[in-house]
């Protein structure tokens, strides 16, 4: 079953590569397979029952190099189940909303089908192999993606992104490696390694190993200072390019930390922990203030990714931050891992939401330089809810995901390391950006570009309007994406503290 | 003797192939010397399927223990005459009706041959004499083309050839001198009772030999000339088979000296220069030809780090076979795209590629990422093991390099993919589509590579299975 998931697109993106398939019914085509893939995921969540500490529900396994310890191996817990939904969902949506790009449709819903199984592999990953395997081919797909269907300078931004992330993931393999050849038995299996991990109270070994996968994960999430190629890579990719770039792809990197990292390195995570709490604090400021800066309204938002993204490292970083035994300690590091893993889901869907409409502004005046606007809100109401309802979830208003996330983010670091608490300040920084961005955008006397701006239709709008639907729906009712995440949460947490 | 000549049926079939086909090809008429082109296929079969056999029979050794038949050679012999059949169907779209068509069928035969021997020897007397049948058939495949470059890269590869063949026979004296024996097995004791100096002159000057036959650094100026000068085929060969049968026979070399020696690092150390050396180099290239010549230099380099594992690592050894049949198979992947558009020769006349022939841009892209190493593909798990076995041999900095340096070719290998997704802007890349014929064979053979490239590395578990 989580191998049809997984696979499903792939197919689907073979089959549509045979010449003969129409442009229209590529489209559908494409739609179609999302779809099923949301049902499918669904169905996935209704079945499952969480697996307990290093357990896999739907686990599948298979031998590929048994010399080397590597096999197919794939299974899910709560975290990975949450993101595989939230992929789904924001594959979906970028689906219906490429239902009226002309640019060569067939490929092009060829190349995100199967991005989609590279994204849902990494998720669904219990070998590290595995996981790699899928992390790489998202990195060539999302290359394509760029220089295929971007604008702009979208050749040099898509090279940039390429040997940027490529880089990422070689550091991360040598980190794989490393836990591998200090595995005994030597095994690439994420299950195994977690259980027993290897490089415990090998010191200087285990910080290295931990800080080469921690230079990959870092600059796939990204946070500062390895998010140079971001802006760029985001600004010159396609409205769905970086709607999945941002919403699903940033998350592998944090996904990373929560999966491998943490529960394979715990002693060198703990070493670590006060650098990753210091990096998330910076990307929080400086994701802000360099957003802030920004007069190009798709740049601003890849800088608020950077904001977000901090976050997490922030909340796992401090996760790591083992003071004192007592139960108070334990569980507010449980509740930061679960404030990261929420931002992850949440982030996902507000920031799909964001770049879709980016995405539409750009594809009506092909220009995203907020001053060449103003007084949208007259000709485009519909645009304008949208994007205040994006922006508002975005900054972590109140009955919004990113509010549940962030709450518990702060609750559970500055329980843990009180400083942390200098990155709420990101938070007015992050109101402060969003809020001068609509009003911008939005508000005052109709002039420059958007006079004669036309309206979201209907499948550009519906598909943000539901990924906003979801972002309340968490917002309002958290519960069961917490009843989810927390058990993956808490054997996270007392994983590291092993 | 009986045992002997049936162990090594295999070689003997490819030699007497390559006498009869030189003989069917002089009585021939010059239009229809297709038919030896027939001829050589239906050799290469029956080597291969002798190859099978040996394969199922136990390990063994021929005349005298100077050649060992043991999993290494029969996967080597399976890759090369694999590589030989692709490389048949390759001459026979680029040199059918030339003059000396029957010819280049023997001579690449006979080069096969000669890397096998080299390959498989176990004795300095038996490599020396595979090093001259693997080296004089290239020359003469270099030179037969009808290219203007042509006789340079001959001379250029005969010259450095014919030197590392001298620097190769003084190294074999030398370790005879000291061993009192030319077989490998005597070499350990050899060179432990001798002096330092004279030991190390010895391994030193045979690898230099051994080196020239892998194109690997310091005995490499030759590859990018050659590859750039001839035809397509001749490349193709020269960057693949003679690399295959060098690098078995450095590791086989490295086998026997004493362990825990410095020879491993030394090997560690050449692989190193040679990985760095080919890609800095190729970042610098326009000429497409060029850049996939010092390409396979460094990616000699890789295969040399696996060696340099070896004597400490068991698993080294089927990693350098599934290597070696990753890389050839990507690299020959490579060389049939370059014939299925002759016409684009520098980086900027693949301009607009992937628009006039989407099939064969893609098997450009999965054998340029797939000599990068990027999943799924061959070259992805033989180098992810490369890591591994460097790691393990004590060789961290190595594995370290490895992947630097595999980021450093990422560099060059999608200058020629981006330029391949770009639009057809400029009037190179017009003249070149202008130029381009159907070659329809070749974009074939390219998939077909490609795919198989790809397959190997989901299959990677039983080939190291087999090979281990």
């Amino acid at each position: 079953m989580l191998s049809v998931l997984v696979l499903l697109p792939l197919l689907a993106a073979a089959l549509l590569l045979v010449p003969g398939v129409s442009d229209r019914w590529a489209r559908w085509a494409f739609v179609g397979v999302t779809l099923v893939e949301v049902v499918l995921a669904a169905v996935l969540w209704a079945r499952f029952e969480d697996p307990g500490v290093n357990g896999l529900a739907f686990e599948q396994q298979v031998s590929w190099i048994p010399g080397l310890g590597a096999s197919y191996h794939v299974g899910l817990d709560g975290l990975s189940l949450a993101l595989v939904v939230m992929t789904c969902v924001v594959f979906a949506a970028c689906a219906v909303y490429a239902l009226g790009d002309e640019q060569r449709p067939r490929l092009q819903a060829a190349l995100f089908l199967a991005l989609e199984t590279t994204c849902l592999g990494v998720f669904a990953a219990a070998d590290l192999i595995v996981f790699f395997l899928f992390f790489d081919l998202s990195i060539v797909g999302m290359y394509l993606a760029i220089h295929g269907w971007g604008h702009g300078d979208r050749a040099r931004s898509a090279l940039q992104f390429f040997l940027y992330t490529f880089l990422g993931s070689l550091a991360l393999l040598l980190g794989f490696i490393g836990l591998y050849v200090a595995s005994e038995p030597r095994t690439f299996d994420m299950v195994e390694l977690a259980a027993s991990p290897p490089l415990q109270g090998s010191g200087a070994t285990g910080v290295l190993v931990l800080g080469a996968v921690l230079l990959g994960l870092a600059i796939k999430t990204p946070t500062v200072p390895f998010h140079t190629w971001l802006p760029p890579a985001h600004t010159d990719a396609p409205a769905i390019g970086s709607a999945v770039l941002a919403g699903v792809m940033l998350k592998l990197g944090t996904y990373g930390f929560v999966r491998i990292a943490m529960p394979m390195l715990p002693d060198a995570w703990r070493a670590w922990a006060p650098v990753l709490v210091v990096v998330g604090i910076v990307s929080v400021l400086w994701g802000a203030l360099v957003a802030l800066a920004q007069s190009d309204l798709k740049r601003m938002i890849a800088y608020t990714s950077v904001n977000h993204m901090g976050y997490v490292v922030l909340a796992v970083g401090a996760a790591g931050v083992i003071a004192d035994g007592t139960a108070d300690a334990e569980a507010a590091r449980t509740t930061a891992v679960t404030g990261a893993a929420t931002q992850m889901v949440s982030h996902g869907l507000l920031t799909s939401a964001l770049f879709l409409l980016a995405g539409v502004v750009w594809s009506r005046r092909g220009s995203y330089a907020l001053a060449e606007y103003g007084g949208l809100a007259r000709p485009a109401p519909r645009f304008a809810a949208l994007l205040v309802l994006a922006a508002l979830g975005s900054l972590g208003l109140p009955g919004l995901s990113g509010f549940i996330a962030e709450l518990q983010v702060f609750a559970g670091s500055i329980a843990v390391v009180p400083w942390s608490a200098v990155a709420l300040l990101g938070i007015l920084l992050m109101t402060a950006v969003l809020l001068r961005a609509l009003q911008q955008l939005l508000t005052g006397p109709v002039h420059g570009l958007a006079e004669g701006f036309a309206d979201v239709r209907a499948r550009e709008g519906l598909p943000v309007a539901v990924l906003l639907a979801l972002a309340v729906v968490v917002g309002l009712a958290p519960r069961p994406l917490l009843d989810l995440l927390e058990p993956a949460a808490a054997a996270a947490a007392a994983l590291v503290a092993r | 003797m009986t045992s002997s000549v049936v162990a090594l049926l295999p070689e003997l079939v490819l030699l007497l192939g390559a006498v009869g086909c030189l003989l069917l090809g002089s009585w021939t008429p010059r239009r229809r010397q297709g038919r030896v082109r027939g001829v050589a296929g239906l050799v290469v079969l029956g080597f291969l399927a002798a190859t099978v056999r040996g394969l199922l029979a136990p390990s063994t050794t021929a005349f005298s223990d100077t050649f060992a038949v043991d999993e290494v050679t029969g996967l080597l012999r399976v890759v090369v005459g694999l590589a030989l059949l692709v490389l048949l169907a390759l001459a026979g779209d680029e040199v059918a009706g030339h003059p000396r068509e029957s010819e280049v069928y023997v001579l690449l035969l006979l080069g096969a041959d000669g890397v096998l021997l080299v390959g498989g020897s176990t004795d300095l007397a038996v490599l020396v004499v595979g090093f001259l049948l693997a080296s004089i058939p290239l020359y003469g495949l270099i030179g037969l083309s009808t290219a203007s470059t042509a006789p340079e890269a001959a001379l250029k590869t005969y010259l450095v050839g014919a030197l590392s063949g001298i620097v190769l026979m003084l190294g074999a004296a030398v370790l005879h001198g000291l061993a009192g024996s030319t077989a490998y097995a005597d070499l350990d004791a050899g060179v432990t009772a001798a002096p330092t100096a004279a030991g190390a002159a010895g391994v030193v000057l045979v690898l230099v030999g051994l080196l020239f036959k892998a194109g690997a650094v310091p005995a490499h100026f030759w590859v990018p000339d050659a590859v750039q000068g001839s035809w397509v085929t001749s490349a193709a060969f020269l960057t693949t088979v003679p690399k295959l049968g060098a690098v078995v026979a450095i590791m086989r070399l490295l086998d026997a000296l004493p362990r825990q020696d410095v020879w491993p690092a030394l090997v560690a150390v050449l692989a190193a220069v040679s990985m760095s050396v080919g890609n800095l180099a190729a970042l610098t290239q326009d000429d497409v030809r060029r850049l996939l010549g010092w390409s396979t230099i460094s990616q000699v380099g890789y295969l040399l780090a696996v060696v340099a594992a070896v004597p400490a690592v068991d698993r080294a050894r089927p990693t350098l076979l599934l290597f070696l049949a990753g890389y050839a198979v990507t690299n020959l992947a490579c060389f049939a795209v370059l014939r299925a558009e002759p016409g684009r020769v520098r980086v900027e006349q693949w301009q607009g590629a992937a628009r006039r022939r989407p099939a064969l841009t893609a098997a450009l892209g999965v054998s340029l990422l797939g000599l990068v190493g990027t999943p799924p593909t061959a070259v992805f798990v033989a180098k992810v093991l490369t890591i591994a076995v460097t790691w393990e041999a004590g060789l961290a900095w190595l594995a370290v390099l490895v992947a630097a340096n595999t980021v450093l070719s990422l560099a060059y290998y999608l200058r020629w993919l981006a330029a391949c997704l770009a639009r057809a802007g400029g009037d190179a890349a017009r003249t070149a589509d202008a130029r381009t014929g159907p070659g329809r064979a070749p974009a074939a053979l390219a998939v077909g590579c490609a795919g198989a490239a790809v397959l190997l590395g989901l299959v990677a578990g039983p080939v190291l299975a087999l090979a281990g």
